[in-house]
């Protein structure tokens, strides 16, 4: 291509997206001279270059635009419409130097219908008795033609002298130098390599002052790659501009921070999730200006950009102070998808819900719009953030607005690994995602347990589903008693990749990998390391599907299990089977199981009729499901343990059988106490263990239990307590009196479901709970004007004279022991009776 | 791809053997002839990918020649060479067993593939050439690299 025209076009293009923003300033403040002025020098500049260039469409064009730009410096009202036509022109003249840029040559067709419209605007609102200004227009432009050629080249060198330190440079030649610079670090790094081996070396001192040069240069060279990241937002005013319209709504766009630098592969790949996400923010969530003012705002709209540095990764913040996400419709839509069943989502919070809109086809919007609503984008902006290493979060709260936080590293080219050993061979496992290591040994403290084929670990009361790096490269079988779990994040799911050893973090360059390897999933790249080997760097995204099909063939068992309209049938939940006793096979919640162990006989004890052992400096009851089950005589007796509140109990089977991914259907309720009731697991009848009924008798000061009634209509119970254990226990329980709950872990979080979801009828909460207790709570709940009349049972494992004066003060309409099941189930029913003769 | 040679009516060869059979690659198609070091294995690729290695900073695919071509496996301790292959941006080193010499080859010698010759070889065979008391299997780069993505079993 001619250099000339590529001048041009590279010089036009950056001129016109300077045009798009200030027009739309302009729109704004029409009176300002400065803006007034800049545009229309930028046209006047497209137009004598064109002019110059020999490109007579574009010129005219530009020659139209320019005379109503000139208009409206000489005083000219601005309207609407005369910017909505220069906006479209100045579209058009983007489409002809595509074309131009393509095929290096004019595209046919002419732009009469625009050109027409600008000189019918100029024509129609141009004051009458103005001959003068008109001539003197005239004028101008005559003597502008002629200086045609002149005056670009006066534009040229005042552009000189704003950038007389800068040159143009062609951006593949900067990406071939971080490339060089890349591979100069890695053998820099492999002669430190080298040299660390043979202590004296005479390399010593020339290579350290080597190794300060190279990181110099690698730092100079990344700042050269360094854009502002306003770039990536010069089309934004535009574009909410154009919503504006279309949508009829008051938008105001602020930016913050348009001058943090960021590596421009990272800016380019940025740009379009920016602009998606703007238009989300403008499409979904502004208001229009009615909704706004009956809602106490102020009826222009605003989204808030915001950029800045924060160790490393450049965090990019796109807010807007409309009406918030759907939380509500969003659940119902996850759930109507099938991407989470009832009990899932009940309990997972209002941000982790809202994340829902990431999953690929999920949209709430009932009306498909040409901006947003089809189903695709908020998916391919998380891919495309995640594409470069990036996260996205979001945080939304009902009638305030929504919050979309985007960090990302600040250069792609060189990260931050961990590389492990497994199966004799090294990889690497990106720090990103790494959120921490664990030593895992038969003894110790953390043990990695097995439940049937899974593998777990339990990680300060979580179960951590694990992976054995080896047997997901085909590497061999792990026996799997020791090793290192390094635990990973993806998206929102944790699990532990184990391996055989760690050896340390390097900084490593991605290579991409070749392309007769880049269907292998877990692999993400090769990279060489110090010592001049070549590595794959591990893609954990690619280790968690392979977690992900584990999990996925054991629910599609249950898929085609008809929908039965019992009170817990939504609920898919892990169960473990297990055998004591009879036959028949038992099952408990897995959730409730804080270990399974395995103890030595002979280290039973008997005391005063009761099974003890000593586990863990203490002394835990065990106890058997029913009489006819029996202790074992020798070997190794396998137990459930339970654990809350640094008190544990064994539960005595015979063997452990399964771990089931199921629907809990209580078929038939029984009648004898510690059993719930009994579920088909598997094509098995299964008696499904009320560990209520054992905790109890374990510890005398946990409360007694008596038999429960379910003939509750469906309210929302919100349950309040810091302890999963309760949580657990309780959630069930309340469900099964026929109540929707939602269970949460702190004080902070009720009042936020409380603030951010209406419909709650009743709320159960822990008194004893860090930080906020629930005295506190209740005297917040009152204060809060919609939740004043909500009814709060207190439930506490300790009922003394004094809490149930205090808590009457608070005014807790119910206190009731945490075992006291019956009591609970009569309380939820006597306040919901309340509320029903209250409606 | 056989006529790439400046002389229409010549080709240079590299020769090489690979499980007691002759070969040859145009000479315009090879970048270069090293000895493998360290090859890193890479788990879940295909049988016929060896790994991969370092090669003056450059990541290179090493393809198993042998597997690649069904021969038999060679003999214990052979240290095996590569010829090193570019080609649409990538680095790939074929290993075979040992390098012959640069053959120059009328171009009007070429003979058709044998109807009986191995289904996997003809695949990947351009041509036969009729050397002094053996057959050099005149290979097309392209083909030899077009290997199928299938995860090992």
């Amino acid at each position: 291509m001619d250099d000339l025209l590529r001048e041009f076009l590279t010089e036009t293009n950056e001129n016109l997206d300077r045009v798009d923003s200030e027009l739309v300033r302009f729109e704004r403040e029409p009176n300002n001279a400065e803006i007034l002025g800049n545009i229309f020098r930028l046209v006047h500049t497209i137009k004598g270059t064109c002019g110059f260039l020999g490109l007579p469409r574009l010129e005219r064009l530009a020659h139209a635009a320019e005379t109503l730009m000139g208009k409206f410096r000489d005083g000219m009202p601005v309207t609407a419409e005369a910017v909505t036509v220069t906006l479209s022109t100045i579209d058009r003249i983007k489409i002809i130097l595509d074309q131009l840029e393509a095929r290096q040559k004019e595209p046919d067709g002419g732009d009469e219908d625009l050109i027409d419209d600008l000189g019918r605007l100029v024509h129609q609102t141009r004051p009458a008795p103005r001959p003068a200004a008109h001539q003197k227009l005239e004028e101008v432009e005559q003597s502008e033609a002629t200086e045609r050629f002149a005056s670009h080249r006066s534009d040229d060198e005042r552009g000189d002298r704003v950038v007389s330190h800068s040159i143009r440079v062609n951006v593949d030649t900067l990406d071939y130098l971080m490339t060089t610079v890349s591979e100069l670090v890695l053998t820099r790094n492999q002669l430190l390599e080298i040299v660390r081996r043979n202590e004296d070396s005479d390399f010593k001192v020339p290579l350290q002052r080597l190794s300060n040069v190279t990181a110099e240069l690698q730092e100079g060279v990344m700042k050269t790659r360094m854009q502002p990241i306003g770039n990536a937002w010069q089309k934004l005013p535009r574009v909410v501009r154009d919503l504006c319209t279309e949508l009829d709504k008051d938008i105001d766009l602020e930016m913050r921070g348009a001058d943090t630098e960021l590596d421009r592969q990272v800016l380019e790949l940025v740009k379009d999730p920016l602009t998606h996400l703007v238009r989300n923010c403008a499409d979904h969530g502004i208001e229009n200006a009615a909704e706004r003012l009956a809602a106490g705002k102020p009826a222009a709209g605003t989204i808030r950009l915001n950029a800045f540095h924060q160790g490393g990764h450049i965090i990019i913040e796109i807010a807007d102070d409309g009406r918030g996400l759907n939380v509500a419709r969003i659940r119902a839509k996850a759930l109507e998808q099938g991407l989470a069943t009832e009990a899932e989502l009940a309990v997972k919070s209002d941000t982790e819900i809202c994340n829902f809109i990431f999953v690929p086809g999920f949209s709430t919007a009932t009306r498909v719009t040409s901006i947003s609503g089809r189903g695709v984008g908020m998916d391919v902006v998380r891919a495309n953030i995640e594409q470069i290493g990036g996260t996205v979060d979001l945080q939304s709260v009902p009638g305030v607005g929504t919050k979309f936080t985007i960090k990302i590293p600040l250069t792609l080219a060189i990260v931050s690994a961990l590389i492990v050993e497994s199966g004799r061979e090294r990889f690497a496992i990106p720090q990103l995602s790494v959120l921490e290591l664990v030593r895992a040994s038969g003894v110790g403290e953390h043990r990695i347990e097995r439940i049937k084929d899974a593998s777990v670990l339990r990680l300060r009361n979580q179960l951590l589903p694990l992976l054995y790096l080896k047997n997901v490269l085909q590497l061999g079988d792990s026996d799997g008693q020791e090793g290192f779990v390094v635990v990973t994040q993806v998206g929102s799911q944790i699990f532990g990749i184990v391996v055989d050893g760690v050896f340390h973090t390097e900084e490593i360059v991605i290579k991409p990998m070749s392309s007769k390897l880049s269907h292998i999933g877990v692999f993400s790249g090769t990279t060489i390391l110090g010592d001049g080997s070549v590595i794959m760097i591990i893609d954990p995204k690619g280790i968690a599907q392979s977690l992900g099909r584990v999990a996925q063939s054991t629910r599609d068992d249950s898929s085609d299990r008809d929908d039965r309209e019992e009170a817990w049938a939504d609920d898919i939940v892990s169960m473990l089977v297990f055998r004591a006793g009879s036959h028949q096979p038992k099952a408990v919640p897995l959730s409730l199981v804080t270990r399974l162990e395995e103890i030595d006989c002979r280290k039973i004890e008997i005391s005063e009729g009761r099974h003890l052992v000593q586990y863990r400096d203490q002394l835990m009851p065990l106890l058997r499901v029913d009489m006819q089950s029996s202790l074992k005589q020798e070997g190794g007796q396998p137990i459930l343990v339970f654990s809350d509140r640094g008190r544990s109990m064994g539960l005595v089977v015979d063997e452990i059988v399964d771990i089931v991914e199921d629907r809990l259907d209580i078929e038939v309720s029984s009648e004898r106490p510690g059993v719930l009731g009994y579920a088909v697991i598997k094509g098995h009848a299964t008696e499904i263990i009320d560990i209520g009924y054992f905790l109890p008798q374990a510890f005398t000061d946990w409360f007694h239990r008596r038999e429960l009634s379910t003939d509750q209509l469906q309210r929302r119970v919100l349950l309040v307590d810091d302890s999963a254990f309760f949580r657990d226990m309780l959630a069930p329980l309340i469900k099964a009196a026929g109540c929707h709950v939602v269970a949460v872990g702190s004080a902070a979080e009720a009042l936020k479901a409380l603030k951010s979801e209406r419909g709650f009828d009743l709320v159960v909460t822990d008194i004893e709970m860090p930080e906020m207790d629930g005295f506190a709570l209740a005297e917040a709940i009152y204060a809060m004007p919609n939740t004043a009349h909500l009814p709060v049972i207190a439930i506490t494992a300790m009922v003394s004279a004094d809490a149930v004066k205090r808590g009457r003060e608070v005014g807790f309409h119910d206190f009731v022991a945490k075992f006291d099941r019956t009591g609970l189930i009569a309380a939820i029913k006597e306040q919901s009776s309340d509320i029903d003769r209250a409606a | 791809m056989t006529a790439m040679d400046d002389n229409p009516q010549h080709t240079d060869y590299v020769t090489f053997s690979t499980g007691g059979q002759i070969f040859g690659l145009p000479i315009a198609r090879v970048q270069e002839v090293f000895r493998p070091a360290r090859i890193t294995r890479v788990p879940l690729a295909g049988a016929h990918v060896a790994g991969v290695l370092n090669l003056r900073g450059r990541i290179v695919t090493a393809i198993d020649m042998r597997n690649r071509l069904d021969l038999r496996a060679c003999e214990e301790g052979l240290v095996p060479m590569a010829i090193g292959i570019e080609t649409r941006g990538e680095s790939f080193g074929l290993l075979v067993d040992a390098l012959g010499e640069v053959l120059r080859l009328e171009d009007a010698d070429i003979e058709a593939n044998p109807v009986n010759l191995d289904r996997k070889l003809a695949s990947v065979s351009a041509g036969v050439h009729r050397l002094d008391g053996q057959l050099l299997v005149v290979l097309d780069v392209d083909r030899v690299l077009d290997v199928g993505t299938e995860a090992a079993a």
